[in-house]
């Protein structure tokens, strides 16, 4: 993990991995992100925080067009990956679902054995013989730190894990398809204290390889994990920005009332 | 009245005993009513037990349904009805699940969904009579004979509403979570359902097919005006084609004893088929 100290004090310094421009988003009627901009920096991580409602999620599941599952909501903006907008319908959904990899509050384990779960989504892009899978599914277990704990137990239920182990085969199981960035929804909401400590640590040593965006209600945990934090307000983004700095010294009225609890 | 502050809860408290004297009402109003309930299940399953014991013997399945005064079993009811139902679930199974799948997976927006699933509703609580004379009006009367076919068409109608509803129920019991978590790893929406959402509802779905050959094991009125009864051995689907529910009819409105003992026979016979069935659909379930 390289030292993370002597940043260039302009986010945008950084080699930006995703480009959001003019971003709007509805719920129907209602607007819930309005004009968002945003630089998400390469093989960092960046987390979004705010009070519940701000829109942090839902800027998340519109960089995998996940909100396209449900019909009523729609995104109006620039998303731009590698130079190219994702949200033009030109764009195959499936594919950028594939580089762009997501993990979820609540563990969602797939109904199968834990080689399965990991193996699903390889299996959807690539046709690997057995050793090659097996060779994937123990680097995917071992780089989200699970391998040590369920190396004997592959062909069990992924749902006969405990809560913590059923997160890191979630992130495992993204991982295995190798996405260039990892959006991760509250992650450690449902976990316990140990369990919470495994996933940060693990986003810490992802962001060598992967982009990391994280949203997560709990402050100190962006302030530990991330490298910079984006505060969201009302589908605004206020202030975005290296965490260090964001933290200590906020710009804005706003994020200082709310990261020093006066607020949300 | 100076006010006190509150002192603990006493069991004399008469909000308390009245709360505790209804429970014990209540309690004892509902272990009433599922005795009444387990009473005549109970008698049912001995009677049936008791009159069909004599008639549960090997010459049951070996022997054809024999004339008024003769002896003999019911291997030919036994082979239709297993042919007709089966061929009714076969027909019944893929057309409920696809039906269902539609409803749960694919039916979100639009009208369609809401209208299917309605009028499904209707169609799991029509008079299986109906389903009968539908058959009968428009298969039956323009060939001009009964036949198996009719017959196990009429049994796949009543397969496919009971089919459609519970892969319905079962496919929304399964989690969005799990198909957000299937589609952010670039799944389409196919192999999200038939990898994913199939297998975590695959318990639920089996039982539901389990469940409507139970039902149609025993249906009688479509079968009346479909497929008739036959009193020899046939394998023809395209003839007339013997079956237990109708035989047992028309053998328990006879004067005949033997008859009667068939008929007792034949109804145990169904009737340890239908629960054989509905308990492998509980522990399937629970697994």
């Amino acid at each position: 993990m390289n030292a993370v100290l002597e940043r260039p004090p302009q986010a945008a310094a950084t080699a930006p991995k995703l480009i959001v421009r003019d971003l709007n988003f509805y719920y129907g009627g209602f607007h819930a992100l309005k004009h968002v901009n945003l630089e998400i920096p390469e093989n960092k991580v960046t987390a979004f925080i705010g009070p519940s409602g701000c829109g942090k999620s839902t800027l998340l599941r519109t960089f995998n067009r996940m909100f396209e599952l449900y019909p009523e909501q729609r995104a109006m903006g620039e998303i731009l990956l590698h130079g190219e907008n994702l949200l033009t319908s030109k764009q195959d959904v499936s594919l950028i679902r594939a580089r762009i990899g997501m993990v979820f509050q609540k563990p969602t384990p797939f109904p199968m054995s834990i080689y399965d779960n990991i193996a699903f989504g390889v299996r959807l892009f690539e046709d690997l013989p057995r050793g090659r899978m097996d060779e994937r599914v123990e680097w995917a277990l071992t780089k989200a730190a699970l391998w040590k704990e369920v190396k004997d137990k592959l062909h069990q239920s992924g749902n006969s894990l405990s809560g913590g182990q059923q997160q890191r085969l979630c992130i495992a199981r993204g991982i295995a398809v190798k996405p260039e960035i990892l959006l991760l929804d509250e992650p450690c909401s449902a976990l316990d204290p140990i369990s919470t400590a495994k996933i940060e640590e693990l986003i810490s040593e992802l962001k060598s390889d992967y982009t990391v965006v994280i949203v997560t209600h709990n402050m100190q945990q962006a302030a530990r994990v991330s490298d910079y934090t984006a505060y969201m307000y009302l589908g605004e983004m206020v202030e975005f920005g290296e965490t260090d700095l964001l933290f200590l010294k906020p710009q804005k009225q706003a994020t200082e009332d709310y990261i020093t609890g006066r607020f949300g | 009245m100076s006010a006190a502050a509150p002192g603990p809860i006493s069991g004399a408290n008469p909000t308390y005993r009245r709360r505790r004297r209804m429970n014990a009402v209540m309690m004892a109003v509902s272990t009433l009513a599922l005795a009444f309930g387990l009473f005549w299940l109970a008698w049912i399953i001995g009677v049936l037990l008791w009159q069909g014991a004599g008639a549960l013997r090997l010459s049951l399945f070996t022997e054809m349904t024999p004339p008024p005064g003769g002896d003999g079993g019911l291997a030919n009811a036994i082979y239709g009805s297993v042919l007709m139902a089966g061929t009714g679930t076969l027909i019944g199974t893929p057309v409920g699940i696809l039906a269902g799948t539609y409803l749960a997976e694919y039916g979100r927006r639009g009208w369609l969904a809401p209208a299917t699933r309605f009028i499904n509703d209707v169609l799991l609580s029509a008079p299986s009579i109906v389903i009968g004379l539908f058959v009968y009006a428009v298969y039956v009367s323009q060939v001009r004979h009964f036949s198996g076919w009719a017959g196990a068409f009429a049994l796949a109608i009543i397969v496919v509403p009971v089919v459609v509803r519970t892969t319905d129920d079962m496919l929304q019991l399964v989690p969005n979570s799990l198909r957000e978590a299937a589609a952010a790893l670039g799944c389409p929406t196919w192999k999200m359902i038939t990898l994913v959402s199939y297998r975590a509802a695959r318990a639920g779905i089996v039982t539901g097919v389990l469940l409507a050959i139970a039902r149609i094991a025993g249906e009688t009125a479509p079968l009346l005006f479909t497929a008739l009864n036959n009193q020899f051995w046939s394998s023809d689907m395209n003839k007339p084609m013997a079956n237990l529910p109708v035989v047992i009819f028309q053998f328990a409105m006879s004067p005949y004893d033997d008859w009667h003992r068939l008929a007792w026979g034949g109804a145990a016979l169904i009737t340890l088929l239908v629960l054989a069935i509905n308990i492998a659909a509980r522990i399937l379930f629970r697994k």
